[in-house]
């Protein structure tokens, strides 16, 4: 049984599988020639643009850049947008793929940092962000969603902070994409970050970004690209800034495949399904002798993360019993969110994360229940 | 070599713009075809917009009416 759909979603709609297997047999590379090979791969790339743009309320489909996955976005948008001496300010909810690009500018561009906080709960308020903000205040970058607990930040009104005070707006939507719904204009989102193998069921090796109509974000490589062959710089019009060499057209054509298939079953049908497994999975642990659960379930809006710990049990003893004992996949350890298991005092300890899918069950959610009294009654 | 006619070449300067010219003239049945960028239009995508000399003003006015992004527009002997 797989429990650890926030890493990576392992089963995939089979529609995801036979594009793949299709385009391995078909495909050209996009964007190299006007042959039928290479402008069926220019067509899966484009109407994966198109269908994400859709998706996600950005304006242009030539600003979705695709990318390897939402860390590659990230770096991207980070390194490619924040001048040396800005000061951004984060939160302590983000995952690795956020802090290190931060450090690393911090470090070499004199970048200053200032962390949003999160309480008891791993949970951060939009005024907080507020109260961060200096003269020198440039960005705010922040995640939709904690990768450990599943904790929602409320990206409309952090949004609406920077619109009011002039700030570019980066958001990782890691563990929010084909979950929840992300509309780009509502809620004032500069640069959306997204990888395509968790919530949209795509591949691995497939991600991208959106970019906001007049956000520029700085060339990173350079390399051929199809176009504009005789100039010696990378070209300027976005995707092609951003895309040097071949893109993973195998791996987007199952990405687009898995975008339809996402439209077809609605992203709120989905959002439902995951929030009552992990409700159902939460309501069944929660009154367990020694279960400590880091998730919070009463919030208006969640994923299907569940982070908990047995006693004082080390979290990757308990991940590993579920695996060997009861045939389980959970993560165990400090999911690369290192400021938000100080935030919730689980350094030591780490959490063991339950993670829930469109295609889990909830015959599957007993079991996993059934697993937890067990190992708590140890 | 095959008898060349005057036909209507549509540029762009990047590949997605080229494959939003397709995707919309498809759904919508408008004329033409992706070609290679013959030598005599100078562009920085190496996709062009091919159709009928006839059929440019209704391109143009639908490209122009959708706010569709192109480079150039050219007539050019081709097969």
């Amino acid at each position: 049984m797989y429990f650890d759909n926030a890493a990576t979603t392992r089963t995939k709609p089979q529609c995801v599988i036979d594009a793949v297997c299709d385009a391995m047999t078909s495909m050209g590379n996009a964007s190299r020639g006007a042959h039928g090979s290479a402008l069926s791969a220019s067509r899966v790339v484009y109407h994966t643009r198109a269908k994400l743009a859709e998706m996600f309320h950005c304006k242009r489909p030539d600003h979705v850049i695709l990318t390897m996955n939402a860390t590659e976005s990230l770096n991207i948008a980070i390194r490619g947008t924040i001048a040396p001496g800005s000061h951004v300010i984060t939160t302590d909810m983000e995952h690795n793929s956020v802090l290190r690009p931060l450090y690393l500018l911090e470090k070499e561009k004199d970048v200053t940092l200032s962390f949003v906080r999160a309480d008891k709960g791993g949970n951060v308020k939009p005024e907080q962000f507020e109260e961060l903000i200096t003269p020198q205040t440039k960005a705010i970058v922040c995640t939709h969603a904690s990768n450990l607990t599943g904790n929602v930040v409320d990206i409309e009104a952090v949004g609406a902070i920077c619109k009011k005070h002039g700030l570019l707006f980066i958001v990782d939507a890691s563990q929010t994409t084909g979950v929840l719904p992300i509309d780009m204009e509502k809620m004032n989102i500069d640069i959306l970050c997204f990888t395509g193998h968790k919530g949209l069921m795509g591949p691995q090796g497939t991600g991208g970004m959106c970019i906001r109509e007049g956000v520029e974000v700085e060339v990173f490589k350079c390399g051929g690209s199809g176009v504009h062959s005789y100039d010696k710089e990378q070209p300027r019009d976005y995707p092609t800034r951003l895309e040097a060499g071949t893109l993973n057209g195998h791996g987007i054509a199952g990405l687009y495949a898995a975008l339809n298939y996402i439209e077809e079953v609605g992203i709120s049908a989905i959002e439902q399904k995951e929030n009552s497994l992990a409700m159902r999975f939460y309501e069944g642990i929660r009154h367990i002798d020694g279960i400590r659960i880091y998730s919070d379930m009463k919030a208006k809006q969640h994923t299907g993360v569940v982070a908990l710990n047995i006693r004082d049990y080390d979290s990757a003893m308990v991940a590993d019993a579920l695996s060997e004992d009861y045939d389980m996949a959970t993560r165990a350890g400090a999911h690369c969110a290192p400021l938000m298991h100080q935030a919730l005092g689980t350094t030591e300890q780490g959490a063991v994360r339950f993670s829930f899918s469109w295609f889990n069950t909830e015959e599957e959610v007993d079991a996993a229940i059934a697993a937890i009294r067990e190992l708590a009654e140890e | 070599m095959r008898e060349k006619t005057l036909q209507l070449v549509i540029s762009f300067s990047s590949t997605a713009h080229a494959m939003a010219v397709e995707k919309y003239c498809l759904e919508h049945d408008l004329p033409g075809r992706l070609i290679p960028v013959p030598k005599e239009v100078t562009a920085g995508c190496g996709l062009a917009w091919k159709a009928a000399l006839s059929e440019k003003e209704i391109l143009l006015e639908a490209f122009e009416k959708e706010n569709i992004t192109y480079d150039g527009v050219y007539e050019v002997l081709l097969r």
